[in-house]
C-alpha cells in the first residue's frame, strides 16, 4: 500500500502556505482517496503553527478527520535556502516514511528536492502535469521543452513528484467543518553549518512588475515593436507606451520573444521594462494563462513551445505567413499592431472610466 | 583577489531547437527519431553557464575551467567544433548514448564519478556550473544529484548573476516566482550553480581560442570513457506528440477598429 506525504512551504510573508503548496494538498487528497493510501502533510516554515488552519480537514477526500501534519519550525526556515530546506525535507521524509512524496514545483522546492530524494534513497520526477493510471500509479510529464509528452512509472520508492503549479485547484479549508485541525507533530532538524544567507529579493529595475503569473491574459511583445515600420522609421518610444498602457488597463502579464529581450545586449532590453525573466519559449518561461495575445512576434517554434499551457491564442502580425497562421494560434489578425493596440487601449480606457 | 576557482561546467548536447522532433521506440526505450542525423547544439542554459564560467575565470586569475559533457562521442566532437571557438576550457567528455529519456540519477552518477577523477581539481575550490534545466529532460535534477554526490552543501538554481567579493564569498541572484530574483550571499566555494540565461551574450567565434582548445579536445575525445546508463526502474508507458495544430482563423479584411473591438470583447469578461 502506498503512503503519501505532501510537502508544503510558507510564502514570503510566512503567514500562509503558498498557492502551489495548497494545490499539492488537493492532489494528495485526491490521490490518497484513489489509492486508498495514508496521507500526511509536512510543512517547512519558521512558524508552522500559523499555517495549520489552512489545512483544516485536509484529509483524503471523503474522510472526516484531518490529515496528520508534521512540521519543522525555526527562524532558519524563514529563508528559502538549499542547506536548511534540504535538511528539513529530509527529516520530514524520514519521520513520515512515505512511498510517494508530492510537492509543489516551486523555486524553493525545485532547489532541494532531488537532493532530498538522493538522501533518502528515492527517485524523483519533476514538472509533473498529471497523476493517473487505472492499474498502478503513473504520472505525466513533458520532455524536450514541452514538445513530447510521456507517461512514466517507477518501481523505486519513495518516489518524489514535483507538481507543476496550476495543474490542480488550490485546497481551501472549510471553515465550518466540524473537525479540529490535527495537532502538529514537531520534527527536529539538525542543521548543517549554514554558509548562505538569503538577504532579500530584487525586482528588475523597472517601475512596475510586469510578470503576473495569476493574470488571465499573457500579452507577448515581439521584436517587431522595435523594427522599422512601413514609414521607414522605428517607433520604440511609442511601442513602450502602448505596451505599458495596455498592461495597466488589462492587468495582463507581459511576455517577450527572445529576439526582443536580446536586442539591448548585456541583459538590458531596448524596452526598459523587459528582461530575460519576461522571455517565453525554449530558453524562457512556459507560463500558464487562460489566454494569450501575441503582437509583433513571428511565432517561431522555439518561441511557441513556451505557449504549450496557454489556452486560447490570438496574434496580431503584418505577415500572413508568420508562424502563428500555421496552426499555432486560434485567430491571427493580419494588421499593424501599433494601430490595433492604440485602439484597444482607447476602448479599455473608456470602459474603465 | 586571493581566491581562485576550479569551475566544472556540466553541459549536455541537444537537438537544435529549430528542428522538429518525433519520438520513436527502440529496444532501449523511447528515443528521438533520427536523432543522430539532427544537428545538435550545446544545451542552451548550460551554454549560458559556460560563458559565465569563462567570464568569471577571466576575472579571477589562477582559476581553471573544465567542460564536462556526456553524449555520443561523434556528436560531441561535432558540437565542439563550434563551442571550442567561443571560450577556453579543458574538455572532459563522457561517451554515452544520451538523450532526454535517460534516467537523471544514472547520468548524474556518471558525471560525479568523472569529476571526482579529474586530476588537479581541488574540490574545496569547486564551483559546479550547469544549466538549471536541460532542453531535453528538462527536470533540473541532474546537477543537484551531482552536487549531493560530491557533498557540496550550497546549491543555487535559476541563477542569473554572481558577484564575487574579495574574500571569495559571492552574491547570487536566483529566479523565483513572479519575475523576481532571490538574493543570497554564500561564504564561497564549493557550491553548485544551475544557470538560467545569465547576462552575457554568446561570445563570437574566435579561431585562435578554437585552435588552442582543439589541441586538447581531440585527445580528450579519443580517451573518453564509455558510460552505460542504468534505467533505475524508470518505465515509459506512453510517449507521444501533443496535438499541435489548431484551426487557425486568419483575418485579413478587418480594420484596426474592428480588430480592437473584437479583441477587447475577447479579453473582456475575465479582466
Ligand atoms: C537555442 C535557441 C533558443 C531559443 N529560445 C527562444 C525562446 O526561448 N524564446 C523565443 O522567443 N525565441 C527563442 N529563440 C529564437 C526564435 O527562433 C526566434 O528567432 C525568435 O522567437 C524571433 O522573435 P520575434 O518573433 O520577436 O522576432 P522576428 O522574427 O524578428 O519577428 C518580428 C515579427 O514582427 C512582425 N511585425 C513587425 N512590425 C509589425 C507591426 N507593426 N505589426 C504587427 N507585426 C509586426 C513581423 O511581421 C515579424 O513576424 C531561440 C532560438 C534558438 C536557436
Amino acid at each position: 500500500m502506498e503512503s503519501i506525504l505532501v510537502l508544503t512551504h510558507a510564502d514570503e510573508s510566512g503567514s500562509a502556505l503558498t498557492k502551489a503548496s495548497l494545490e499539492a494538498v488537493t492532489a494528495g487528497r485526491d490521490l490518497a482517496a484513489r489509492l486508498n493510501a495514508e496521507l500526511r502533510i509536512g510543512i517547512v516554515a519558521a512558524k508552522p503553527q500559523l499555517l495549520s488552519k489552512g489545512l483544516l480537514c485536509a484529509a483524503p477526500k471523503g474522510l472526516q478527520c484531518a490529515a496528520p501534519v508534521l512540521a519543522v519550525a525555526g527562524e532558519a526556515f524563514a529563508q528559502a535556502r538549499f542547506a536548511s530546506d534540504a535538511a528539513a525535507c529530509t527529516e520530514l521524509c524520514r519521520a513520515a516514511q512515505p512511498t510517494l512524496v508530492l510537492a509543489p514545483h516551486s523555486s524553493r522546492f525545485a532547489r532541494v528536492m532531488a537532493a532530498v530524494a538522493h538522501r533518502v534513497g528515492g527517485a524523483i520526477d519533476t514538472h509533473i502535469a498529471a497523476l493517473g493510471g487505472a492499474e498502478g500509479f503513473e504520472t505525466t510529464r513533458w520532455f524536450y521543452r514541452q514538445r513530447i509528452e510521456a507517461v512514466i512509472r517507477r518501481d523505486k520508492r519513495p518516489w518524489f513528484l514535483l507538481l507543476e503549479p496550476g495543474t490542480n485547484p488550490a485546497f481551501a479549508a472549510d471553515p465550518h467543518a466540524p473537525a479540529a485541525p490535527s495537532d502538529q507533530i514537531a520534527i527536529a532538524v539538525e542543521l548543517p553549518e549554514l554558509r548562505t544567507q538569503v538577504t532579500g529579493f530584487r525586482a528588475p529595475k523597472v517601475d512596475e512588475q510586469t510578470i503576473r503569473p495569476d493574470a488571465q491574459l499573457l500579452f507577448v511583445a515581439g521584436a517587431g515593436w522595435t523594427k522599422k515600420q512601413p514609414d521607414g522609421q522605428v517607433h520604440t518610444g511609442e511601442a513602450a507606451e502602448l505596451i505599458l498602457k495596455f498592461l495597466r488597463a488589462s492587468g495582463a502579464s507581459l511576455g517577450s520573444s527572445k529576439s526582443l529581450v536580446d536586442q539591448g545586449g548585456e541583459g538590458n532590453s531596448v524596452l526598459p521594462f523587459l528582461t530575460h525573466l519576461n522571455q517565453v519559449g525554449q530558453t524562457g518561461a512556459t507560463p500558464r494563462h487562460a489566454k494569450g495575445l501575441s503582437t509583433c512576434c513571428h511565432g517561431e517554434e522555439p518561441h511557441v513551445v513556451g505557449w504549450r499551457f496557454i489556452g486560447e491564442r490570438r496574434a496580431v502580425n503584418l505577415d500572413p505567413n508568420c508562424g502563428w497562421t500555421r496552426g499555432k494560434a486560434d485567430v491571427v489578425y493580419i494588421a499593424d499592431a501599433f494601430a490595433v493596440m492604440q485602439r484597444v487601449n482607447a476602448l479599455l480606457g473608456s470602459s474603465d472610466t | 583577489m586571493a581566491t581562485t576557482f576550479h569551475i566544472a561546467v556540466c553541459a549536455g548536447i541537444v537537438p537544435d531547437p529549430l528542428q522538429t522532433l518525433e519520438p520513436t521506440t527502440t529496444p532501449g526505450g523511447p528515443a528521438i527519431k533520427n536523432e543522430m542525423l539532427l544537428p545538435a547544439v550545446l544545451d542552451p542554459w548550460a551554454a549560458s553557464a559556460l560563458y559565465e564560467a569563462a567570464d568569471l575565470a577571466s576575472r579571477v586569475p589562477g582559476s581553471k575551467l573544465w567542460l564536462v559533457s556526456l553524449g555520443p562521442k561523434a556528436r560531441l566532437q561535432q558540437v565542439m567544433m563550434t563551442v571550442a571557438q567561443k571560450v577556453a576550457f579543458e574538455l572532459v567528455p563522457i561517451d554515452s548514448p544520451q538523450g532526454g529519456f535517460a534516467d537523471a540519477a544514472a547520468t548524474a552518477e556518471a558525471i560525479a564519478s568523472t569529476i571526482e577523477a579529474i586530476p588537479n581539481l581541488d574540490r574545496a575550490k569547486l564551483l559546479l556550473f550547469g544549466g538549471w534545466e536541460s532542453a531535453s529532460r528538462g527536470a533540473g535534477v541532474t546537477l543537484q544529484f551531482v552536487g549531493e554526490r560530491l557533498r557540496i552543501a550550497d546549491q543555487f538554481f535559476g541563477v542569473d548573476q554572481i558577484i564575487v567579493h574579495d574574500d571569495g564569498s559571492f552574491e547570487v541572484l536566483e529566479r523565483v516566482e513572479g519575475g523576481k530574483h532571490q538574493v543570497s550571499v554564500c561564504a564561497g566555494a564549493p557550491a553548485v550553480l544551475g544557470w538560467a540565461t545569465g547576462n552575457l551574450a554568446e561570445p563570437r567565434n574566435n579561431p585562435q581560442i578554437g585552435m588552442a582548445n582543439m589541441r586538447t579536445v581531440m585527445p580528450a575525445l579519443q580517451r573518453a570513457k564509455a558510460a552505460a546508463l542504468d534505467a533505475n526502474g524508470l518505465r515509459y508507458v506512453a510517449v507521444s506528440l501533443p496535438r499541435q495544430q489548431r484551426e487557425t482563423r486568419v483575418v485579413q479584411d478587418m480594420t484596426p477598429d474592428q480588430i480592437a473591438a473584437e479583441l477587447v470583447a475577447w479579453i473582456g469578461k475575465d479582466r
